[in-house]
């Protein structure tokens, strides 16, 4: 038994069906993101002032990744044209640089980015301690020149006991009335050897930046995270693509694996587009 | 996603007969692992009638406790701690937390493992394709992995009766922040608890009708026969195509929601929990700012299109078995099949009239009210068309008739009893009492249902080639209609005496329901005649059953036509082998062309081709009336 349509077009409806198919699957894909992005409006709406983390990411690793998968997105159009052309070297040679994009995404994300967040602490000091705290804080300053208070200390943890952290500070916390940390930076500043020592009993909640940290920190590393697992799908779909067995399905019927390459080319583009609104929300806004 | 069509085979795309490149499989291949769209749809039949079985089994044990509360359970009270733990019912007395498992199980189990496999996946499937004259769905290997997604789901939740602290006990609606702490501290795994187990479940059965829905869409987009217009499609393909587009768009946001609380308790994130929360007189070590009602939103956004996935494929049965049963072309075909996408896009703008207590504010309120009331309209021009079709029909009282014809007051009685729901001032009173359960189960249970009864009682002969007993059927329907309204009815006037749904209990304590009578008796007294009736209907399912399976083997052999239907289904052999049609059908004519004047026969198949004297054919001009 066959079924019509996989490779030729119905001439009524002028497609074929994975094409469509893939199209109503992103189109799920849609409200799936669109739900989480969703809730990251309205937890951000629903934020306290000054409690919703600015200039956490890292800017340039971030555009960087961008730049990466944007590059992605045009070699996995030119290995379909290469396919479209018949021309299967070239092909194979896309397929492969789109691969590597893919997993160096992945690499940075989860060997880089991810556990950079995990090693950094930030401890909420409660409302009565804040004045206590103010060399760190500078809200003084901060109020007066209409901007929302800081109550949040971060840096790497040094060393703890039962009483008190001890951290040393992120530039933001070692120097806070300076103008230039008013806004986040593109690049990075390094944590500073400045340490301040917090009393346990002054903090409302002391964590490392996971998931718990924040309802920031839980929206990015959710929606990153499928964003990783839709990256991993895609890369694992590619290297069956480009793996011998697919050859053999060029050898027999190139348009087949051309219409194959299209559709998860497809999903390609919509992976890369979720990271287009992840960009800013996350590391820009 | 690739397309999984044999590729072997392609050189020759011409070839569509069975016979071609027929190649035995092995039994495993044949009836378990299969990619045929009939097995996998009988597949999904079989398991969601399994599970309609046992979320009624769990009901008519919350029944003993609502009717006699902390009474211990005659019998079967004994052997049910030794299956669901002593926690459950020691001494056969029904413990608050199982009677909590039981609520929330019946809703997810009815809804998500019974209704929607066997009404959207088990005839969508079995039926879909046969009635769009295909030799099977787009994508066989999708199809066989969104059964087994289906499959994974169903055993997850099964599964969690057994884990300590038994199934998840929070609603089906698993409202935050109760769900969030629910199962979990002391006595329970982090991991393998109920409520935990229940979101992992889940995202299973959303993958599955995620891959279901892309396969249906594309199916009837790509495959229809030839000559089969839209315009020339049976209602219930149309039902079907809503049907899809409901729940690949309503499902996602939900498992956004279920990825975000499945955070919240596995990783203790907070996006459903507000800052400051305090469980068990102690504050929560949790970060906060998150949003109990954006959990409601969400669930909300797929649960109302929900009720609408659970109708529609219904009203497609309804409308097939009605036109074939009152010998007559099923009046308004157009107006119907509009309303249907009217329902399918305004079911995504309503959802919020389930929060009208939430405090959203008036104008979200306004809003929402308006569009209830609004997709009301598509739903009666059905309806109404429903029965403006029986009207001057030649009727067959056949089973499946039966079934059909009760659906259509119960259904009316469900929908026009929404209607005080839907204002949200009548609502602050009626909500969350037995009045709601009464609305939304006349809508599920003798209206969903009892089209999946008709249609199981419908298409068994194709599927099998035989036919269900009449005679059992009719004993199987009328105890059926009768308990189910003895179940529902009283539950309006418990509803508006101000019993709450979710009591323990069953109100007993409660001496405002208590102190007044209806009919005699008490809020709380009702629930005896209640739960007897829901036992009897209990009882009423075996002669369904045993007729089931018996007819499978035993049953009167039918010829491929036995309801002398119209539609392309009906071409085909019965059982239809692998590939369907013998013929490769093609369309010439509407699909129900019951009656045709200067016919033979009273019904002219949808593949027979249009004679020349019906060109001519016209309607005489209208009389000029005078008055």
């Amino acid at each position: 038994m066959e079924i019509p349509y996989t490779v030729s077009t119905r001439p009524d409806t002028g497609l074929w069906n994975a094409k469509i198919g893939i199209w109503l699957f992103l189109a799920s894909e849609v409200m799936l993101f669109g739900a989480l992005f969703s809730a990251y409006i309205f937890l951000r709406i629903d934020a306290a002032p000054g409690t919703w983390p600015h200039g956490l990411l890292n800017v340039p690793v971030g555009t960087m990744n961008t730049a990466i998968l944007i590059l992605s997105s045009v070699t996995v159009v030119l290995a379909w044209a290469a396919l479209k052309m018949r021309r299967y070297r070239a092909y194979w040679w896309y397929m492969l640089a789109t691969i590597t994009c893919g997993v160096i995404f992945l690499t940075v994300k989860l060997a880089y980015e991810w556990p950079q967040k995990f090693e950094h602490f930030g401890a909420y000091i409660k409302p009565e301690a804040l004045a206590k705290y103010e060399q760190y804080l500078g809200n003084e300053r901060r109020i007066e020149k209409g901007f929302e208070p800081r109550i949040e200390i971060t840096g790497h943890l040094h060393s703890q006991n039962a009483k008190e952290y001890e951290v040393a500070l992120d530039p933001v916390n070692a120097d806070p009335d300076n103008p230039v940390m008013d806004r986040p930076h593109f690049f990075p500043l390094p944590v500073t050897d400045k340490i301040a020592t917090i009393e346990k009993a002054d903090v409302q909640r002391a964590t490392m930046f996971l998931p718990t940290h924040s309802a920031y920190f839980a929206s990015y590393f959710t929606i990153t995270g499928l964003h990783g697992l839709h990256v991993l799908g895609g890369v694992i779909v590619f290297i069956y693509m480009w793996l011998p067995v697919s050859k053999k399905l060029y050898q027999r019927n190139p348009e087949h694996l051309a219409n194959r390459v299209e559709v998860s080319g497809l999903f390609w583009h919509f992976v890369d587009l979720v990271w287009i609104f992840v960009f800013p929300l996350f590391y820009l806004l | 996603m690739d397309s999984s069509a044999s590729i072997e085979t392609h050189h020759d795309p011409h070839s569509h007969s069975a016979e071609h490149e027929h190649h035995e499989l092995g039994w495993w291949r044949k009836y378990i692992f299969s990619t045929d769209h009939k097995v996998i749809g009988i597949q999904y039949g079989l398991c969601g009638l399994a599970f309609l079985f046992l979320g009624f089994c769990l009901m008519m044990l919350m029944r003993w406790q609502l009717a006699y509360p902390g009474q211990a359970l005659p019998v079967i009270g004994k052997f049910l701690p030794h299956i669901f733990g002593a926690g459950s019912m020691p001494d056969g007395k029904m413990t608050p937390d199982f009677y909590n498992s039981l609520g929330a199980m019946h809703g997810t189990i009815m809804i998500f493992l019974g209704v929607v496999p066997l009404a959207f996946a088990a005839f969508g499937n079995f039926v879909v394709p046969l009635q769009i004259g295909a030799p099977d769905m787009t994508f066989p290997k999708v199809n066989a992995a969104s059964f087994w997604a289906f499959a994974v789901g169903g055993v997850i939740m099964l599964i969690s009766f057994f884990v300590p602290g038994g199934a998840a006990k929070s609603g089906w609606t698993s409202y935050t922040p109760l769900a969030a702490f629910a199962d979990s501290g002391p006595g329970h795994d982090p991991l393998f608890n109920g409520q935990t187990l229940w979101l992992i479940g889940f995202i299973f059965l959303i993958t599955s009708s995620l891959l279901g829905a892309v396969n249906f869409i594309t199916t009837i987009i790509q495959l229809r026969a030839k000559g089969l217009t839209w315009m020339r499609l049976p209602f219930f393909v149309w039902a079907q195509f809503v049907t899809a587009f409901l729940l690949l768009l309503a499902f996602p946001p939900l498992e956004a929601a279920i990825v975000m609380q499945l955070m919240d308790r596995v990783a203790h994130t907070s996006f459903f929990l507000p800052s400051g929360l305090v469980v068990n007189g102690a504050p929560v070590s949790i970060s906060g700012g998150g949003s109990p009602l954006l959990w409601q939103h969400l669930f909300w956004f797929l649960g109302h299109p929900e009720v609408y996935v659970l109708i529609l494929p219904a009203f497609g049965i309804v409308a097939e078995i009605l036109a074939n049963n009152s010998r007559k072309p099923l009046w308004g075909y157009k107006s119907v099949v509009f309303s249907v996408l009217v329902i399918g896009f305004l079911s995504f703008v309503v959802w919020a009239h389930h929060m009208w207590l939430t405090g959203m504010g008036s104008a979200v309120s306004a809003f929402f009210q308006t569009t209830t009331l609004l997709i009301s309209i598509p739903s009666v021009i059905i309806l109404s068309a429903f029965f403006i079709s029986l009207w001057g029909g030649s009727i067959r009282f056949n089973v499946p008739m039966l079934f059909t014809i009760a659906f259509l007051p119960m259904f009316g009685i469900g929908g026009l009893t929404g209607i005080p729901l839907a204002f949200n001032s009548a609502d602050l009173y009626l909500h969350d009492t037995y009045y709601v359960i009464a609305h939304f189960h006349y809508i599920v249970a003798p209206g969903t249902i009892f089209g999946l009864f008709a249609g199981v009682y419908y298409w068994f002969p194709k599927a099998t080639g035989r036919k269900m007993s009449e005679f059992w059927g009719k004993v199987h329907f009328w105890p059926t209609l009768i308990c189910m309204n003895m179940i529902f009815l009283p539950m309006f006037l418990q509803g508006m005496a101000g019993m709450h749904r979710r009591w323990y209990d069953g109100g007993q304590g409660w001496n405002v329901a208590n102190e007044h009578t209806v009919w005699g008796l008490t809020g709380f007294q009702w629930n005896q005649p209640i739960s007897w009736a829901a036992w009897i209907m209990g009882l009423a399912q075996i002669p369904f059953i045993i007729n089931f399976f018996w007819s499978i083997k035993h049953g009167g052999k039918v010829n491929d036509n036995p309801w002398e239907a119209t539609t392309l289904e009906w071409t085909a052999p019965s059982p239809p082998p692998h590939g369907n049609f013998v013929d490769i059908p093609v369309a010439y004519r509407g699909p129900y062309e019951y009656s045709l004047p200067g016919r033979e026969r009273d019904f002219t198949m949808q593949n027979e081709p249009v004679e020349p004297s019906e060109r001519t054919r016209r309607k005489p001009p209208a009389e000029p009336v005078l008055v």
